[in-house]
């Protein structure tokens, strides 16, 4: 059982590692900060359903633009006396939503991709044309080109960001697996006979996790912010359903008669995009073998 | 260096010619008759017929390929189906504004973020670093179409400094044009200076802890002089790498700054040609944005090989 004993000494070796990252967040408090943050949103997005205090459908054309802070409507109704508060939290969940569908859609595709680019050789410079082929078209090129063809939708604007992703994925993944090729216990494991898809499914790619995991968290604000901007534009989430974007839209047109319509959903989306972004940071630096040097 | 340079350019032009045939296919992938798309208005028979014909669209794929890659070369993209004029007229009227507004946004966000990367690593540990690395994070969370949104309501609008939408021509009116330009350029650079600030940052951090830069300050040479001469050099790779490699997300934030602030160019054009189902204006949009990326990313690769000398005998990027 020579094959197992080695692996095991690479996974002794990772539960230390992890309680190492773990302390290391925890010390951290922008860490603890953004993770709390992150966590409320996640949960206030799960449970929005029931937490809104309006169906997000429910106009009221008695109450249009009623401000912040007008009894039974916390944060005002918009054009159409739909409550801003129940839109907003309904809108959040679809950002992340968004997110995660685009995040997932780069993963399926670019880890794949990354570990083969970087563990076979011949594979490596037709998965690179591949990389410059999408790289060629920008997310909102992409999601125009979808548009045109297979209408708007969230699906759509999900897959066009998702794509636009993976080239991030197939690079870091790529770089991580040529890293990990040439360390010892993967060659140890060839040498026991171990086959390609074995090696990349049972060595590199458990230990390529990490690299993964900081590139899905920053790729997860990018997308919820490549959300907006297509909704915004009419590409993404299609009226009535509620949208951060399609609500800053609605407030450029009637941005004469409620001009504070446009500020909370924008704040929202930076909430929750430097919520992630500060978390992935905090991550990064817990994970860099190289410790406190920055 | 010429071997790394014809390399680069065949992979390029492989590059571009798997590009022509994706949008060739999606082409084809539209809803509808495809000659229904590119009659405009008129929709006889006849007409039909005769674009069908003049697009060889009764010829096989790989003819029909063939004629496609002519007809693009030569810059015929077809007649707009909603203005009836042709698509390379509309380009050439849009494109300049598109163009002037990245490089005034690149200018912009190259000073902010050298200037701020180098502050925040020189002064590392001090607020000025905390200042810019937290303004660097929000430039990368903040949706910036959002922003020009605040930009407009509360500065253009409420104090009236800068119009709050509109173009004049650089050649009619150089202030007036920049004048209009100046808020949006600031808008699209924003998230660009945060990602050249890290980056500058990080790689400063590198270098002043290099053994050359030591190795100047045991020679005596001033702080300054150390971080202009030694350090700072190392930075214009910086910004021509993020430039490259960001220069999707520049069109992306383009179309949408000029959708918000109603600057006459691509992005509008593209947008307006979506929503009007405008697909000869939408496929010369998409061709030409990524034939744009891949020829720029060349450029930058040469530029590179200039800059940076280890490229021209490694021949990989450093």
């Amino acid at each position: 059982m020579t094959v197992l004993s080695v692996p095991m000494a690479e996974t002794a070796g990772s539960v230390t590692r992890r309680a190492r990252v773990l302390r290391r967040l925890r010390r951290n408090p922008l860490a603890v900060v953004s993770f709390v943050v992150l966590a409320l949103a996640i949960a206030i997005a799960l449970l929005s359903p029931w937490l809104a205090p309006y169906s997000v459908d429910q106009t009221d054309f008695a109450r249009t633009f009623a401000p912040p802070g007008t009894p039974g409507h916390l944060l005002g109704t918009d054009d159409l006396g739909r409550d801003v508060l129940s839109r907003i939290m309904l809108g959040a969940r679809a950002s992340l939503l968004v997110g995660l569908l685009a995040v997932a859609t780069s993963l399926v595709i670019g880890v794949p991709l990354g570990l083969a680019a970087g563990y076979f050789r011949a594979w490596d410079a037709v998965i690179s044309r591949f990389t410059d082929l999408l790289l060629a078209f920008p997310f909102l090129i992409m999601a125009v080109g979808l548009a045109a063809i297979r209408g708007a939708s969230l699906g759509n604007a999900a897959v066009a960001i998702g794509i636009a992703q993976i080239p991030g994925v197939i690079r870091v993944v790529r770089s991580d697996t040529l890293r990990l090729k040439s360390l010892d216990f993967v060659a140890a494991a060839v040498v026991d006979g171990a086959g390609d898809l074995w090696v990349l499914a049972r060595h590199i790619l458990p230990n390529a996790t990490s690299v993964i995991l900081v590139q899905a968290t920053v790729a997860i604000p990018a997308a919820i912010l490549g959300e907006a901007v297509l909704s915004f534009l009419g590409l993404g989430i299609q009226p009535p359903a509620p949208s951060l974007g399609t609500m800053l839209a609605t407030a450029q047109q009637f941005a004469a008669r409620a001009p504070w319509a446009a500020v909370l959903p924008g704040v929202v989306i930076m909430g929750l995009a430097l919520a992630f972004n500060v978390f992935g940071d905090a991550l990064r630096d817990a994970l860099d073998p190289k410790g406190d040097r920055r | 260096m010429a071997r790394y340079l014809l390399t680069r350019a065949w992979q390029s032009a492989l590059t571009l010619l798997l590009s022509t045939i994706v949008v060739f296919v999606g082409v084809r992938a539209l809803p509808g008759d495809p000659a229904l798309a590119l009659a405009g208005e008129d929709r006889s028979p006849e007409a039909l017929e005769a674009i069908r014909r003049h697009y060889g669209l009764d010829q096989p794929l790989p003819v029909q390929f063939a004629q496609y890659v002519e007809r693009m070369a030569q810059g015929d993209f077809g007649v707009s189906i909603r203005t009836g004029t042709p698509v390379s007229s509309m380009l050439t009227t849009a494109l300049p504004v598109t163009v002037e507004l990245s490089i005034l946004a690149i200018l912009l966000a190259t000073v902010l973020g050298v200037g701020a990367g180098v502050l925040a690593a020189v002064r590392r540990g001090r607020p000025a670093e905390w200042l810019a690395n937290g303004l660097a994070l929000i430039g990368l969370s903040v949706p910036h179409f959002w922003l020009g949104l605040l930009a407009i309501l509360y500065l253009s609008v409420a104090t009236g400094l800068f119009p709050a939408s509109g173009f004049v021509p650089f050649l009619d009116d150089p202030v007036d044009n920049l004048h209009h330009l100046v808020l949006p350029a600031v808008i699209l650079g924003t998230g660009l200076a945060a990602i050249i600030m890290r980056q500058t940052r990080s790689a400063m951090l590198d270098s002043l802890s290099s053994d050359y830069v030591r190795t100047a300050k045991a020679k005596g040479l001033r702080p300054r002089a150390v971080i202009t001469r030694h350090a700072l050099r190392n930075s214009l790779i910086v910004v021509v790498t993020v430039v490259g490699l960001q220069l999707g997300g520049l069109i992306s934030g383009a179309v949408v700054t000029e959708q918000i602030f109603g600057l006459p160019g691509f992005g509008k054009m593209t947008i307006d040609a979506v929503f009007q189902r405008d697909y000869p204006v939408i496929q010369a949009v998409v061709l030409l944005t990524a034939a744009a990326y891949i020829v720029i990313n060349f450029l930058v690769d040469l530029l590179y090989s200039v800059i940076d000398p280890r490229i021209r005998v490694t021949g990989e990027p450093a």
